[in-house]
């Protein structure tokens, strides 16, 4: 009848009765799911260092990159991640608002406070799907060497009476010409293959319009002693563009990447994104934990401690970005 | 479980808060102050900081110790590491250090070690 074997030292600490750590088994176990997780998110920013110490000296600057606003179309680096930085520390501090208020077995509190944490998640989510279309999109255009290495543009404008470099987008000096080359579709074609979409210009047209503008200069990937770009003189950026250049890139995606090396789009691909689904993930486990509120599963259990346990998923979510930032965007 | 025995402490005892509510709002201070500072010195990077020490910017030294400070705060005051027992703590928090060292030494060595075999021509890097 009865299938369990009593020991007699159930309760004793011969018999699982001790608790060393003082915590609960869940609790437990979501620290120690975090630290694994912890490792994973480590391996990925690990290699990215490696790669990046591997092409130190072409590395392109995040702060080049990632200088787009929603709506304002000046350059503002960094501006819009340090947003989404507090939007997410933001929503930590709800979510721990929610935890203490579980503490006081606060209903409507903790309800309120999952709500604000949840519309927090949803607004970084949607910042990071903005960063990414911007990113993929690209702003100024540029092409790639035969070796793989990227070939920017840029003039030198006097600002302040001080002669500084700024970037030319191609569309300012690149006319486009209809080459008749044709996109191949599956329907008109091999039914099993289709390419993607074409670059709009062509490396002969860009050459063209670098000839007919004096002012247009080449920079490379390669950083010099100051930390900045290297700038070609007129002569070497017809040079390296009519023997080495090889196709135009626009935008990123994981096989080019106009700001320099493919890595750094892999790596942003792959870690914001990994991140991302952490975050998007967070989001669902938040929602489904604040339905339970609303029913009120924890009134009933006398506890609020399934909340505390999504909180430290949070808040590792929260910490993970806290790293993410200082690698990717500000290093 | 310790649920309302909250440590209400930071900086050692430096700050000590009336309410747990209260120490969160504080810790919230804190970590905006921390992110203003970084986003500040990464837009104006200020000239004397850009030398470099023990094979980094002093800035990005800077970075790295300004996040360690916030995942400090995130870890003990969010997540209530404070209030765990020292056994957990160790376990969860020297095991990763421990595990993060380890690994970034020898990718970042490997890395600065290729680097090298590219700039001393033993490989060419092509245009």
């Amino acid at each position: 009848m009865d299938n369990t074997v009593s020991t007699g030292t159930e309760g004793e600490d011969w018999g699982g009765g001790n608790q060393p750590l003082k915590a609960s088994y869940g609790k437990m176990m979501m620290w120690f799911f975090i630290v694994s997780d912890a490792l994973t998110f480590l391996g990925f920013l690990a290699a990215y260092g490696f790669s990046r110490f591997k092409f130190i000296d072409s590395w392109p600057i995040a702060d080049e990159v990632f200088t787009h606003i929603p709506f304002y179309h000046e350059p503002m680096p960094m501006i819009y991640v340090a947003f989404m930085t507090f939007v997410l520390i933001m929503s930590s501090v709800t979510m721990v608002l929610a935890v203490d208020a579980g503490h006081e077995m606060k209903k409507a509190k903790v309800t309120f406070y999952m709500l604000l944490t949840i519309f927090g998640g949803m607004i970084f989510v949607g910042s990071q799907a903005w960063e990414w279309a911007t990113f993929i999109k690209g702003d100024y255009g540029a092409v790639q060497t035969k070796g793989g290495n990227i070939l920017q543009f840029g003039e030198y404008v006097e600002k302040d009476g001080e002669k500084i470099f700024k970037r030319v987008a191609l569309r300012d000096f690149v006319i486009a010409e209809d080459d008749g080359r044709i996109n191949h579709e599956q329907k008109n074609g091999l039914w099993f293959k289709s390419e993607g979409t074409q670059p709009t210009y062509t490396v002969e047209e860009v050459i063209k319009g670098l000839e007919s503008h004096d002012n247009v200069l080449i920079r490379t990937e390669i950083i010099d002693e100051k930390g900045e770009k290297t700038i070609l003189s007129r002569g070497s950026s017809l040079k390296q563009l009519k023997d080495n250049g090889k196709i135009v890139v626009e935008g990123a995606n994981l096989h080019v990447n106009e700001y320099g090396t493919p890595l750094f789009a892999d790596f942003f691909f792959f870690i914001t994104g990994f991140h991302g689904f952490h975050v998007f993930s967070g989001v669902i486990i938040n929602i489904i934990i604040f339905f339970n509120v609303i029913l009120g599963t924890y009134e009933r259990r006398k506890n609020y401690e399934m909340v505390e346990k999504v909180a430290l998923y949070w808040h590792f979510v929260d910490l993970v970005w806290v790293f993410v930032f200082t690698f990717f965007y500000l290093v | 479980m310790a649920e309302h025995a909250h440590n209400l402490e930071i900086f050692r005892g430096l700050i000590k808060f009336k309410s747990n509510t209260q120490k969160i709002w504080g810790v919230l201070v804190l970590l905006t102050i921390v992110t203003t500072v970084e986003v500040a010195l990464g837009i104006s990077k200020p000239e004397a900081l850009l030398s470099n020490f023990f094979g980094m910017k002093i800035l990005n030294w800077i970075f790295i110790i300004l996040t360690l400070v916030k995942a400090y705060y995130i870890i003990w005051d969010f997540m209530h590491m404070r209030d765990e027992t020292k056994a957990l703590r160790r376990m969860v928090i020297w095991t990763v250090i421990f595990l993060i060292c380890y690994l970034l030494f020898i990718l970042l060595q490997e890395g600065g070690y290729v680097f090298d075999v590219y700039s001393n021509g033993y490989i060419k890097r092509d245009f």
